[in-house]
């Protein structure tokens, strides 16, 4: 089972928190800072997994993780996953999001939040694993997103527009936040198949 | 209206969406949570409108405000409001918010239910998506048990899509609503088999899951996943399966013996490093469960060490570190393998990656030996004081504190050194573990007793510099040492050097700040110590000194009095007054010294902590049992909860149990040495075993090391361990050399005595005597109590609740098939359709009891299967033409008709007792004990013998596992699998195997025998002479590459509702290897008749080839299952077929090709079935069958070996048997029935048979023919 699914920036800014347990939203908080404390304090080129973390901890949990310019991608699991079958699932996750959102960066995942749970929800259900193709995966999202469009008609063609005329903005952003808007490379990792 | 909408949405166009709220954010950098709750408030009033869009765009900026942390479980009902909202767009908002906030005590959840049945039941695929991912995360009991059934239906969607989200969110349903998992287990085990991968792959998932938490429920689904499992091509799902054998193995060792060879194959075929990493572990999880003493599996130790070596050198962090995980394991039960490792161990200890560390730490604990135990620790040490991080120098102390203390000190030879280990341990900051040195310093202290002395200054000096260890709040962990420290002082405080400094140290103000438990020792030890000191006070005459002691009592001990503390202020008052009142005696000069320390005199003998549990009830006493009897209207409150699934077991029998087994009891007996290690308040029991230098000839040779106490070690802050080292290694060579000594006296004193030879070589482990022997004392239990560690499940697991026999569901009428109450709750009324009579079951019933032959349970049990199993097959044709949406009551129908069947039954049951072995045992044994034993036939046969023998341990407790519902085919299967992997070349030993599994076969058949005085029991079948040895293959083609072999086919059902009447067929294919190159791309192909096809993958062309699913290096042979549809049986088919493939050499690859014909006997589409004769009986009295004969001359063979033959090569079963004449029963997969009538007079046989369908039969006849004319 898999506990918990958490994206921070390089900041510990959280960019998509999944909790398959309940825990309070001040819990949640806590559990992210000190995931993001464990996490950022090593090294790139120690291995991928963690004991301890005392909140999400349990001596049967690990947390897996991996790190993608400037963010991090940590998976809470427990010892019924594969550490390596993880360590795929996540890489499946990053590339299925550059599919989705054409070279996928932080700013991506900071807008549309919304959009990266629904991936999410394609792999993960309840904490357990739903799908690993990334084919099948992109297929029922983007069959939804058709719906979502079919759906706005013409009444969602306002609102498209003035977003539209608002996104004209975006490009000085990357100026405000400084991030830069640098795309999470996906590297080619061996093949789990 | 449309015009209405297009206003909407321009008004919506300029509310904030969520892009805008985080650029928002993003732009008040400075004053985000003003920012936040002012578009808070906006929010608020978005929520107010009726427009649901804004709605949506209100409730979508929420979720990711909660992300941010903040509590929106104020607008859980507009949230509902969104889930429910018609649109797609919007539905999906709310579900996400509702999976992001909502939880078990969300009030409006159950506002939810209809909301979430109706998108459920939604013809749109993705609103039933959306529902079950949101309801994966926030179902809650009531939900579970509400929707239960709707989820059940949706089981068997025809989307796949659907399917498999069913399938996983089962999990979920069944942890909240434990109710659920019988009913709905039989459709997920059939899920396992779906035709897509995902659903198959979900089923996997939950399952897995399920049996992670209970494994032994789900050890009859062995055979079944042990099929997936070599079919399989996706390495999650293997993966998922091979965690579960893991699981499964510590259960049943001779599953582990059959898991060996497909598992070693993998781990040298795959290429996912993940794949091989879980077959290394499972294999270790095997060696484990066979117990070490099993030669031939040293082969496959060293292959997983060799492997796990090639992981830990790699140059990858993530491999290193599992390496060193699976390496641990290895280490419990073989640690001799791991030792040969040391090197990388230690090497990985030194690594900047601390999760590696930690790893490596773990298998420390099997390095260590009493060579080297100082220099590890020490290194240790040097760890600790670099190590950054709490947890990591926490993990380091608990590692030095078990290694030391591993198997009772074994390996501490110098208890001084270890002391002042501990001791050093002491200046740890903010360590948690302070109360884990403190247990380890009482137990040392207590338990050697050479060692008190060295104990007692130490502790003195700890007490007297605590203020070192209490001074800073952050410590405080630690201050759990000076409660060792005082109650060693106190207990121990004869050996004090100065007992007075000590009680002034132990009353210090300071004290007080201590945390109560501490105060409440110091106080207690403070009063034997003050009785120490007037003893000692009163002999020198000047009774001044010890009138003055005890007024430093009185002046300190009020501190105490006014504690907080009940424990302290008890204690306190109470010594107080006592030494008020010797104070009054003082002054009247009356000796007291004597009387005040004969309160504290004698040991205390040390209990174990479950000793009081362990006390047995005395024979008649019941503490369940009612003294008075109770008011009579309670009576009826008592009664009403009632075990529903699980039948209690009688709480009282538990220590009387007799039937653990030695294996379990050496575990425990294992488990408790460790407890004691562990154990601080361990005293020796008996007198006898008091003597601390024992005098064991050669002990008293050992000098011990003199430690100069006269310098005493005051600040216990300076490191002072490593003396030890140094010290130790003269003392080592001191006893060498006198011991070298001693051997030159002996031999000098015994010249012609057999001179014994002393390895004068490298010092070995046992010549390393210890400086101080540890006291090893058995526990104190009370008389007859029985070690039994059944008490450690944690009563909160919710796993708890999902302990549920899953075994004898409705398919095979077991013993507790789904009753009416099981059912799931539906909601929409149910007609009462014709019941399948139960009359019709009881009749037989009625004449199977008439029948005056005193019976064998195992019979009876067989014939309720037989019935069961008739009846199931009528409603399975019944239930094909119906409707999908009325397959659910035919279910709850199916459970009815049982139920009464079982009812009825249970009046023929009520005599046997209830641990009898039942025959669904001998199914799973039956699997298992065919194991393959790649080379050790001999046992082989002990095992099946013993499998024989012996029924499983688990068998005689009532948790009998179960029968498969197909559970003929089974049998079936399992007899042809096992012969699978086999190469020929071992061909003698198959041979014998073959024979073996025969008996067991003939043996299995024997228990549908009717009840006749002559029928075949199964002592007659040993008496008479072997059978000869038979084997199913066949060899398909051969050439210089590649030998082809077919099994005979192997598993037949009918895949329900999909195709009217076809069938499908499994055959099994071995490949093997026979030349020195690699052989791959291996493609199969079959022409396809009319009547046969080849299942092929969907997209790919009907003269597709299937690509085998593995590539075969030299001499190896691997085994491929092929899928046929076929849609006749009745008559017997050839199919030709082509192998194509590439022989890979160093230097050149060819495509090389083979041909080859399948034939599809008639006989292979038989399935063996058991028969009662009186079913058979009525049968053969129906009138429905034709009938045909054949006579075979000139068979010279026994008669039960012509049996055995026509049960192995054409699946029949013998029903009864009286001398040289039997009755024997098969059916085909269609449903065919097929009986035979064989007599025998000297070489003539002759064979009458009558089936509903005469052209099978006549082929059937043939065959049998044939396979009798070819010997």
């Amino acid at each position: 089972m898999i506990k918990a699914i958490l994206i921070f920036n390089n900041h510990g800014k959280p960019r998509l928190s999944k909790f398959y347990e309940h825990y309070t939203e001040d819990t949640e908080q806590q559990i992210i800072r000190e995931t993001f404390h464990l996490v950022s304090k090593r090294d790139e080129n120690v291995c991928n997994f963690l004991e301890g973390g005392m909140l999400i901890g349990g001596s049967d949990y690990k947390l897996i993780y991996r790190h993608y310019a400037t963010l991090y991608f940590v998976f809470c699991v427990d010892s019924s996953e594969s550490e390596l079958g993880i360590l795929d699932l996540i890489q499946v996750f990053v590339e299925t999001l550059d599919k989705c959102f054409e070279n996928v960066c932080e700013l991506d995942l900071i807008f549309h939040v919304d959009k990266v749970h629904n991936i999410l929800a394609e792999m993960v259900m309840g904490g357990m694993v739903l799908e690993t193709n990334m084919n099948e995966i992109i297929t029922q999202v983007d069959a939804q997103n058709k719906m979502e469009k079919a759906e706005a008609g013409i009444a969602g063609a306002p609102a498209r527009a003035v977003s539209a005329v608002k996104n004209m903005n975006l490009p000085e952003m990357p100026r405000n936040i400084n991030i830069g808007d640098i795309s999470i490379k996906v590297p080619n990792l061996p093949s789990f198949k | 209206m449309a015009l209405k909408i297009v206003k909407g949405s321009i008004d919506r166009m300029f509310d904030k969406n969520l892009q805008d709220l985080v650029r928002g954010i993003r732009n008040h950098k400075e004053d985000e949570a003003k920012y936040i709750s002012t578009c808070i408030d906006e929010i608020k009033q978005e929520l107010k409108q009726d427009n649901i869009a804004v709605k949506a765009n209100a409730v979508c900026k929420l979720t990711y405000l909660q992300m941010l942390g903040y509590d929106v479980s104020w607008a859980a009902f507009n949230i509902v409001e969104v889930m429910s909202s018609s649109k797609f767009t919007y539905k999906r908002i709310g579900y996400l918010a509702a999976s992001q906030c909502f939880h078990e005590s969300t009030d409006v959840i159950m506002l939810t239910t209809n909301q979430i049945r109706k998108d459920l039941s939604s013809p749109n695929q993705y609103d039933t998506g959306v529902a079950l991912t949101g309801l994966s995360c926030f179902v809650t009991p009531d939900l579970a048990r509400d929707l239960a059934n709707d989820i059940m239906t949706l089981m068997s969607h025809t989307k796949p899509y659907i399917r498999k989200k069913a399938v996983l969110i089962m999990y979920k349903v069944f942890l909240k609503y434990p109710e659920s998992l019988r009913p709905a287990f039989p459709r997920l085990k059939e899920k396992l088999e779906d035709p897509d991968p995902g659903v198959q792959s979900a089923a996997v998932n939950v399952i897995c899951e399920l049996a992670r938490r209970n494994p032994k429920n789900y050890l009859s689904l062995a055979p079944l996943f042990f099929k997936l499992m070599t079919s399989s091509t996706n390495n999650w799902v293997l993966i998922k399966i091979i965690k579960l054998f893991g699981a499964l193995t510590p259960l049943e060792p001779r599953l582990g013996k059959k898991l060996i060879e497909p598992l070693t194959n993998l781990i040298h075929s795959t290429s996912a490093m993940s794949l091989l990493y879980e077959c290394v572990n499972t294999v270790i999880a095997v060696l484990i469960s066979l117990s070490s003493g099993m030669p031939n599996h040293s082969a496959s130790i060293q292959l997983c060490v060799q492997k796990l070596r090639i992981l830990i050198e790699d140059s990858d962090q993530n491999l290193k570190y599992l390496g060193l995980l699976a390496m641990s394991k290895i280490l419990k039960t073989h640690p001799k393998s791991v030792q040969s490792h040391k090197d990388l161990i230690l090497q990985c200890l030194d690594d900047k990656d601390e999760s590696i560390r930690l790893r490596a730490l773990d298998l420390l604990y099997g390095m260590v030996s009493k060579k080297n135990l100082m220099e590890i620790v020490k290194k240790l040490m040097l760890h600790v004081d670099k190590a950054e991080g709490t947890t990591y120098r926490d993990e380091l102390l608990t590692k030095i504190i078990d290694i030391c203390s591993q198997s009772n000190y074994q390996y501490i030879t110098n208890f001084e050194w270890y002391i002042s280990i501990l001791v050093e341990l002491t200046r740890l900051e903010g360590t948690r573990h302070g109360h884990l040195i403190a247990s380890q310093m009482l137990d040392v202290a207590i338990r050697v007793k050479a060692i008190r002395v060295f104990a007692v200054a130490q502790m003195a000096t700890l007490l007297d510099n605590a203020h070192l260890l209490t001074g800073n709040m952050q410590r405080n962990g630690i201050c759990e040492v000076l409660y060792a420290a005082a109650w060693i002082c106190g207990e121990f405080s004869e050996h004090l050097e100065n007992p007075m400094q000590t009680l002034e140290a132990m009353l210090r103000p300071k004290v007080a700040t201590l945390p109560g438990h501490i105060q409440a020792v110091y106080v207690q030890n403070a009063a034997k110590l003050f009785a120490t000191v007037l003893k000692s006070q009163e002999g020198n005459t000047d009774s001044t000194a010890a009138q003055e002691t005890s007024q430093l009592m009185i002046d300190r001990l009020p501190l105490f009095v006014q504690s907080a503390n009940l424990e302290v202020q008890e204690r306190a008052s109470c010594i107080l007054q006592l030494v008020k009142y010797i104070q009054k005696l003082q002054q009247k000069d009356v000796e007291v010294a004597e009387e005040v320390t004969a309160l504290f005199a004698g040991e205390l003998n040390p209990v174990a902590p479950k000793a009081q549990k362990k006390v047995p009830v005395p024979e008649g006493l019941d503490l369940d049992a009612w003294i008075n009897e109770p008011p009579s209207e309670s009576e009826s409150e008592d009664e009403q909860p009632k075990a529903i699934f699980a039948k209690e077991e009688p709480k009282h029998s538990r220590p009387r149990h007799t039937e653990v087994d030695e294996k379990e009891l050496a575990r425990r007996r294992e488990a408790r040495k460790q407890e004691q290690a562990n154990n601080p308040f361990y005293i020796k029991a008996s007198p006898s075993s008091q003597k601390v230098y024992q005098e064991a000839p050669g002990v008293e040779h050992i000098p011990v090391v003199q430690i100069d106490l006269s310098v005493p070690l005051k600040v216990p802050g300076l490191p002072m361990s490593d003396q030890y080292v140094k010290l130790e290694e003269e003392r080592r060579q001191k006893a060498r050399a006198d011991k070298k000594k001693k051997e030159k006296k002996k031999r000098k004193e015994k010249h012609s005595g057999r001179g014994k030879k002393h390895d004068s070589g490298p010092e070995s482990e046992e010549d390393i005597a210890p400086a101080h022997q540890v006291d090893i004392v058995t526990e104190e239990m009370p008389e007859n109590a029985l070690p039994s560690d059944d008490d450690d499940k944690d009563p909160n697991d919710p796993h708890k609740a999902l302990d549920i026999d899953l075994d004898n569901l409705v398919e095979t009428a077991g013993r507790r098939p789904l009753a009416d109450s099981e059912k799931l709750p539906v909601r929409s009324h149910r007609a009462a359709e014709a019941l399948k009579s139960p009359a019709e079951d009881g009749e037989t019933e009625n004449a199977a009891s008439q029948e005056p032959k005193k019976k064998s349970s195992k019979e009876k049990r067989e014939k309720k299967k037989d019935k069961d199993r008739e009846r199931k097959s009528k409603e399975e044709k019944k239930k094909k033409k119906k409707h999908k949406h009325e397959e659910k009551e035919e279910d709850l129908l199916g459970g009815q008709a049982d139920e009464s069947v079982v009812q009825s039954d249970e009046t023929s049951m009520v005599a046997e007792p209830p641990t009898s072995t039942s025959a669904e045992v001998s199914d799973l044994d039956f699997w298992l004990s065919n194991a393959p034993v790649p080379s050790n036939t001999q046992e082989a046969v002990t095992v099946a013998a013993a499998a024989e023998a012996a029924p499983e341990p688990e068998a005689p407790s009532g948790a009998a596992p179960d029968s498969e519902p197909d559970e003929p085919k089974d049998t079936e299967m399992e007899e042809t699998k096992s012969s699978k992997h086999k190469k020929k070349k071992q061909k003698k030993e198959k041979e014998e195997k073959e024979k073996k599994k025969k008996k067991k076969h003939h043996h299995h058949h024997h228990h549908s025998d009717g009840g006749g005085e002559e029928s075949v029991q199964n002592g007659t079948v040993e008496e008479e002479e072997p059978l000869p040895p038979m084997s199913n293959y066949c060899l398909l083609a051969e050439n210089s590459y590649i030998k082809m072999m077919m099994e005979d086919i192997e598993q037949v059902y009918d895949i329900q509702g999909n195709l009217q009447d076809g069938s499908q067929v499994v055959v099994s294919v071995i490949f093997e290897n026979k030349c020195d190159s690699f052989l791959k791309s291996m493609e199969f192909n079959v022409l396809d008749s009319l009547n046969s096809k080849l299942q092929r993958p969907e997209g790919s062309g009907p003269h597709d080839g299937l690509t085998v699913p593995f590539q075969l290096p030299p001499g190896v042979s691997n085994e491929a299952r092929f899928v046929f549809t076929v849609q006749s049986i009745v008559m017997s088919q050839k199919l030709k077929g082509t192998l194509t493939f590439i022989v890979k050499n160093e230097d050149s690859s060819t495509h090389e090709k083979l041909d080859f014909k399948l034939h599809f006997t008639c006989t292979s589409y038989l399935i063996t079935t058991p028969c009662y004769s009186d079913a058979f009986a009525k049968l053969l009295e129906s009138g429905d069958l034709k009938g045909s004969s054949v006579r075979l001359e000139g068979v010279n063979m026994p008669f039960h070996h012509l049996l055995a033959r026509i049960c192995f090569h054409h699946h029949f079963s013998v029903v009864e048997r009286i001398d040289s004449c039997a009755s024997m029963y098969s059916r085909s997969i269609q449903g065919h029935h097929v009986c035979l009538l064989v007599k025998t007079s000297g070489q003539t046989v002759c064979i009458d048979a009558k089936c509903d369908e005469p052209t099978l039969l006549g082929n059937v006849l043939d065959e049998i023919k044939q396979t009798f004319s070819q010997c």
